[in-house]
């Protein structure tokens, strides 16, 4: 297990931690090279319950949204440092995780379009007018917050770093193989004696403390927001995209998904929106055509034929 | 009085291992067993015979934990598991195959009995035993059915049973690997473990077990040997149906 761990480690997580350490040096747009991070943590912590228990939750932004109110909502109404609002954000999505750990009774698509809704109830509760006095409600917040460009940055990738060592262990661990037969049939893990229910609600919460942590870093680097850009749809979209084409399941899947996908959304998406929807298009076809696994699965591929 | 007492302890045969009583387990207004009882003994096969529908797969589903009876008391070794769910069944000792082979697709056929294996078990020899060793690496999707019936059986191994129900593992089977099957079945009876084994060839259940249960409409319509069964009346209506009135 030690072995495996390590070297995977050894092979993607630090070079990726390595360039992203470099890059504020080579590339200067610190809001992109913190969007590529967030996205980052998102994809693998949609990896954690989507790659080691099939659940897809469509409605996975609501814990980044949950993470991000968390922290303006501390700053708000106390008088704690910053660094503890982030782990506040992060206990706000694990809370908001458990509260919604009920929902993971149901299979497929009921699963996905429950958490969707799940996420836009949480969306419509903080915007509400009423609670105007508590959450901002659909005025947003705006944080007197010191901007520590440097500080948010390095915090997202020290979370990223925690992630993607959980999915490394994940995928060497006893516990992960559990999870990964589990995933693949269910009864019958429980008769081999695997607790089911139990592994599901790690790597849910796991998955939900990952965004909350990251919506609060999100919030800390742009202090003024409106609920609907934290609790935008095309965070979940993206999360679930970025993992799919790069491999669920894997390390370097959801890395390879975040780099070719947002890299093209940045290089053509903002330039020329239209070839960037065909480009994106095609690009998602040939996947399910070609790699339904993701194309991380092509290593295994050539693996096993070679 | 001592020497009474040691007399008791030799004449009173050893409390059951499974001890299931009064079982039932309704499907909306469909009763598919109906006040069910049954007893294994340490050592014992028991075969669970009975037509289609007639509920020994759903008392197996019971008794193992992934279905919960409306009503009933299941034991092992003295200790209630009703209530209980699956896991805690197979870590309280209740080991299954399934009538279809249920295998862990994305694993290797190692990997398969490793998620499942106690402390201590050693899972080469359990291959090696079940004739995998030589498929270890290789996906689990790439062994055929039979192999992966085996599987299914080695996977039940590896979490050291005390009770073993086999649900039709002899179908599809050719007569060598059945006769190796019926082999190691036996083994296992012999080193302790309880078997209740579900299966539709008469030939292979008279070669390993001791008594039979016939089921009928979630209720047992007899309890004996085999041989004793063929000649019971109610077992033969029920397997051939009844005989036409003769016209006067």
């Amino acid at each position: 297990m030690r072995k495996g761990f390590v070297r995977e480690t050894a092979l993607v997580l630090l070079p990726l931690v390595v360039v992203l350490a470099v890059m504020p040096w080579l590339y200067n747009n610190q809001l992109l090279l913190l969007n590529i991070v967030v996205f980052l943590v998102l994809a693998q912590g949609l990896n954690l319950t989507y790659g080691f228990s099939g659940y897809l939750p469509f409605g996975y932004v609501g814990f980044f949204g949950a993470g991000a109110y968390g922290f303006a909502l501390t700053l708000m109404h106390t008088a704690a440092p910053p660094l503890l609002a982030v782990l506040v954000g992060g206990v706000a999505a694990l809370l908001a995780g458990l509260v919604l750990a009920p929902l993971l009774r149901l299979q497929g698509a009921y699963f996905g379009l429950a958490s969707l809704a799940a996420a836009e109830a949480l969306r419509h509760v903080i915007a509400n007018q009423d609670l105007s006095e508590i959450t901002g409600g659909p005025y947003g917040v705006r944080l007197d917050v010191p901007f520590r460009p440097v500080l948010t940055y390095g915090l997202a990738i020290g979370i990223l770093v925690l992630v993607m060592g959980l999915v490394a262990w994940l995928r060497q661990s006893r516990f992960g193989l559990r999870l990964r037969a589990a995933r693949d049939n269910p009864v019958s893990a429980a008769t081999a004696g695997i607790d089911v229910v139990h592994g599901r609600l790690v790597v849910w919460l796991a998955s939900a403390t990952a965004a909350g942590l990251i919506g609060a870093v999100y919030a800390w680097s742009a202090p003024t927001f409106f609920p609907e850009a934290v609790f935008d749809l095309s965070f979940s979209i993206f999360a679930i995209v970025f993992t799919l084409f790069g491999g669920a399941g894997t390390l370097v899947g959801p890395v390879i998904g975040v780099v070719v996908l947002y890299g093209a959304y940045n290089v053509i998406g903002v330039s020329a929106p239209k070839y960037f929807q065909l480009v994106y298009g095609l690009l998602i076809m040939a996947l399910v055509l070609f790699f339904p696994a993701g194309l991380a699965s092509l290593a295994v591929r050539r693996r096993r034929d070679g | 009085m001592a020497d009474g007492a040691r007399a008791d302890t030799r004449t009173t045969p050893p409390p059951p291992l499974l001890r299931v009583t009064g079982i039932v387990k309704r499907f909306g207004g469909f009763t598919a067993l109906d006040g069910i009882d049954l007893t294994v003994r340490a050592g014992e096969i028991v075969g669970l015979i009975g037509p289609n529908g007639s509920g020994k797969t759903t008392l197996i589903n019971v008794v193992s934990g992934l279905l919960s009876a409306n009503a009933g008391e299941i034991s092992l070794d003295g200790r209630s598991l009703t209530g209980l769910p699956a896991h805690r069944r197979s870590a309280a000792g209740i080991g299954r195959t399934f009538q279809i082979p249920k295998p862990f697709a994305s694993l290797s056929v190692r990997q398969n009995l490793e998620v499942a294996a106690r402390d201590g078990v050693d899972i080469d020899a359990v291959l090696a035993d079940v004739e995998l060793d030589r498929h270890a690496a290789r996906p689990v999707s790439d062994l055929n059915s039979v192999s992966q019936k085996l599987l299914d059986l080695a996977r039940a191994l590896v979490t050291r049973p005390t009770l073993l129900l086999v649900d039709e593992l002899a179908c599809g089977l050719n007569p060598v690997e059945l006769a190796r099957v019926a082999e190691r079945l036996r083994a296992l009876a012999a080193a302790g473990i309880g078997l209740v084994v579900v299966e539709h060839l008469m030939s292979f259940i008279d070669s390993i077990t001791d008594r039979v249960v016939v089921m009928n409409a979630g209720r047992e319509i007899f309890g004996g040997r085999l041989r004793d069964a063929v000649q019971d009346r109610d077992v033969v209506e029920v397997f051939l149906g009844a005989p036409e009135p003769v016209a006067a």
